[in-house]
């Protein structure tokens, strides 16, 4: 395995992005399990797409790893219990987003007994690791969220011929992909290595923001001794500017390919996978236990920031006792990175499948600026990856003209947040491309 | 608990603000503000000061008349009366200096909508009105202190008035004589408006913007080098030219401006250029012995335009569909 910082990074390839302060606070505390939680609230929408159709009812005996809930829709991922216990009821709750979802409400027998039925996966063919991934109920735990089987499906049209590993980790505070490195590197090779062979690809890109040198490290010792004749499996160093780990950043910075837009990598012939995606992928085909744990990084205003294990559906509020409490009074509590995390209006929403970081604001972390006059500076568009121009978005969107507006690109956006990072003016640009696309949604039907 | 704050992301900032940008390029200017203030005598002084305090006065009670909140803060009205004063001769009577100052702030800035929003630089602008309104005062200059001994006592004992005028380099009686030297013209020793003489400092501010990403080096070098490329194939000494007149002042912190220049690099190119060709085209075609303002000027209503026609290209764009 070569390190082909030189060979891949050509100076052309700039993504403009922001340059952010990392804040990689809880990079060097091991991960902790968190002990199983009295009761979980798991809802049965943790994905981008259909959501799943509860398979349980009020008082069954379910196992950590039993299916309770699954759709027939191709774009969802089936949904499992997180500990041993009886469902107690199946209820709405609100998510995040403030998106009123069911969910199956578990009440733990404080034992956490696998399911009897778990068995490892045999992989032989394409179809199985696509069927893996959806047994698994793996999605892109990077944040997004997105079925990792619908990725990994085969496809007529286009020839995939790469595989690239999302290690870049660019959203500040974020270090659970990084623990994730050098914790299970063995098993992220073994992973990578499975799905190349399976898939068949001819290339596959580790790609590693440059901040985090002992993950290369890490990753490059136990690859080096795996490495395949025709170094196709390479670890990429990439300069660390955020959003780097932006699928469509990060598969021009690897291969060069540009994503159009409305289109998946896919389309160019790439398959983006997290790394944590990945290495849980393996571990399911080894084992047989479905997706019930995540990492979430902790960190802000709490007395014990670290990175927890934590079962899918316990409350924000437990995971933040469990890591010593607040520290000072919080302001705004984030589910995800500064950078494109949601705040949450309560805490005692439960953690998702693709919850990556809780994030705990005080009074001063959370002060908001005033906004002033635009200057007109061009930082934003200086800034802005999918080179699209904020300022005259947000001016042309005043004026009511929304033609103009779809003229100016705005639906590229992919609500990154750099402009509005970069703005000396303070303007919630980011906020206003949102609207701009969804007045344009609503308004103007293609 | 308290309730939770519920914003849209991204739920952090760059420390950069308006106002700091503001104070920054006040630094960047200072240097020069002070040589010229040394070079011309104290009276180029009050100049600047009735300047800086007329344009922060204006933009306070317009935005009062207007009912709008006030925004002296962002100290926006500092740097274009600042700017305006070193655009400006060193023995300008006050008045005159306070008038320019108001018609920068309140008819170029604040009618058209405020900070961000005029459609010329208010400093620039002004001095055309200025040199329009006033057109003895405006070209009435002074020979530095200390280059001839009448200049330095009438300078000294403060008398207003009292003004011995002096050839700037670019006026054609110099022109033919060629009689200052490179270390007069880089450090100023030379007449002409307050803030334009001293090309060391003035580049030092420029060094201190661009290191600070308050401005790119672009607009400037484009600028710069167009001049310079012109009087070369016109056969006239190209560095005589950069440093004279009012072209660094001009290049580096008035063709800059936010508002009034383009965004992307691209633009920036061609603000640059178009700059370089208007200025050369006047001092050496045309009947006014410097063209720097008239330049910007042009080129600051052309912005929108060019800043449309450069756009970038969205990342993975496949064509007009």
């Amino acid at each position: 395995m070569e390190r082909t910082e030189a060979i891949l990074r050509p100076f052309k390839r700039s993504i403009g992005g922001a340059h952010l302060p990392h804040f990689k606070h809880t990079a060097e505390s091991e991960s902790v399990v968190m002990p199983s939680p009295e009761k979980v609230v798991i809802p049965m929408l943790q994905h981008i797409g259909a959501p799943c159709v509860p398979c349980v009812e009020k008082g069954d005996t379910v196992y950590v790893g039993t299916k309770i809930g699954d759709s027939e829709k191709f774009i969802s991922a089936p949904i499992h219990s997180s500990v041993s216990g009886t469902v107690t009821a199946i209820d709405k709750v609100m998510l995040p987003s403030g998106q009123l979802t069911e969910a199956v409400v578990i009440e733990s027998d404080g034992l956490d007994t696998p399911a009897p039925n778990l068995r490892p996966f045999e992989v032989k063919s394409p179809e199985d690791l696509c069927g893996a991934a959806r047994a698994c109920g793996l999605v892109g735990l990077g944040g997004a969220g997105f079925p990792a089987h619908v990725k990994l499906t085969t496809r007529e049209d286009v020839q995939i011929d790469t595989l690239i590993i999302n290690a870049a980790e660019c959203e500040p505070f974020i270090t659970s992909d990084y623990r994730e490195c050098m914790e299970q590197g063995e098993n992220i090779l073994e992973a990578i290595y499975l799905v190349k062979e399976i898939m068949n690809f001819k290339k596959v890109y580790i790609c590693v923001e440059d901040n985090k040198p002992k993950a290369i490290e890490a990753l490059y010792k136990i690859a080096a001794d795996k490495r395949d004749a025709d170094n196709s499996v390479q670890l990429m160093k990439l300069k660390s500017r955020y959003p780097q780990g932006a699928e469509k950043v990060l598969v021009y910075s690897a291969t060069g390919r540009r994503i159009p837009l409305g289109k998946l990598p896919a389309d160019v012939g790439c398959v983006v996978m997290n790394v944590t995606s990945i290495s849980t992928l393996n571990k399911y085909i080894k084992t047989g236990m479905p997706l019930t744990r995540k990492t979430v990084t902790v960190d802000g205003a709490v007395n014990k920031p670290q990175n927890v294990i934590v079962p899918i559906g316990t409350s924000v509020e437990e995971v933040i006792e469990f890591c010593g409490g607040y520290k000072g009074t919080p302001k705004k509590v984030l589910y995800g990175g500064p950078m494109m995390g949601t705040a949450v209006l309560k805490t005692d929403m439960p953690i998702l499948k693709q919850n990556n970081a809780i994030l705990v604001f005080d009074e001063k972390m959370a002060k908001q600026q005033t906004e002033t006059p635009c200057i007109r500076c061009g930082r934003c568009a200086n800034a802005c990856p999918m080179k699209i121009q904020p300022l005259e978005i947000e001016a042309t969107l005043r004026s009511g003209d929304l033609e103009e507006v779809r003229a100016l690109n705005v639906e590229y956006c992919m609500e990154c947040g750099c402009c509005s990072y970069v703005c000396p003016a303070k303007r919630n640009l980011t906020q206003t491309m949102r609207i701009a696309k969804a007045e344009i949604k609503a308004k103007l039907k293609r | 608990m308290e309730k939770l704050l519920v914003s849209h992301s991204p739920h952090i900032n760059h420390g950069d603000t308006t106002r700091g940008i503001m104070l920054d390029v006040i630094i960047a200017l200072l240097p020069a503000t002070v040589a010229g203030c040394v070079i011309f005598g104290l009276y180029s002084a009050l100049v600047v000061l009735t300047c800086v305090v007329t344009a922060v006065l204006a933009e306070f009670v317009s935005r009062k008349v207007m009912k709008r909140p006030s925004n002296i803060g962002d100290l926006s009205a500092v740097v274009t009366g600042l700017l305006l004063a070193l655009n400006l001769p060193p023995k300008l009577p006050l008045w005159m200096a306070a008038i320019g100052s108001i018609a920068a702030i309140v008819v170029v800035k604040q009618m058209f909508g405020g900070i961000g929003h005029n459609f010329a630089n208010p400093a620039i602008t002004a001095r055309l009105v200025l040199l329009v309104s006033f057109p003895t005062a405006m070209t009435t200059w002074v020979a530095p202190l200390g280059s001839s001994g009448e200049v330095t006592s009438s300078a000294t004992t403060g008398e207003v008035i009292d003004v011995l005028t002096s050839a700037t380099p670019l006026s054609n009686t110099a022109l033919e004589g060629g009689y200052y030297s490179y270390t007069q013209l880089f450090f100023g020793q030379i007449p002409g408006c307050i803030g334009e003489t001293c090309a060391l400092l003035l580049l030092a501010g420029g060094i201190y913007l661009v290191v600070r990403r308050v401005i790119t080096p672009t607009t400037p070098l484009c600028f710069i080098g167009t001049v310079a490329l012109c009087y070369l194939i016109a056969g006239e000494d190209p560095l005589y030219m950069i440093l004279s007149g009012g072209l660094m002042l001009g290049a580096i912190y008035m063709a800059t401006d936010y508002v009034t220049s383009p965004t992307n690099w691209r633009g920036q190119i061609i603000f640059g250029v178009g700059c370089g060709l208007i200025t050369f085209v006047i001092r050496y075609f045309g009947y006014l012995p410097e063209g720097v303002s008239y330049a910007i000027l042009l080129m600051n209503i052309l912005t929108p335009y060019i800043n449309r026609l450069t756009a970038p290209k969205p990342f993975g764009w496949e064509g007009k569909k």
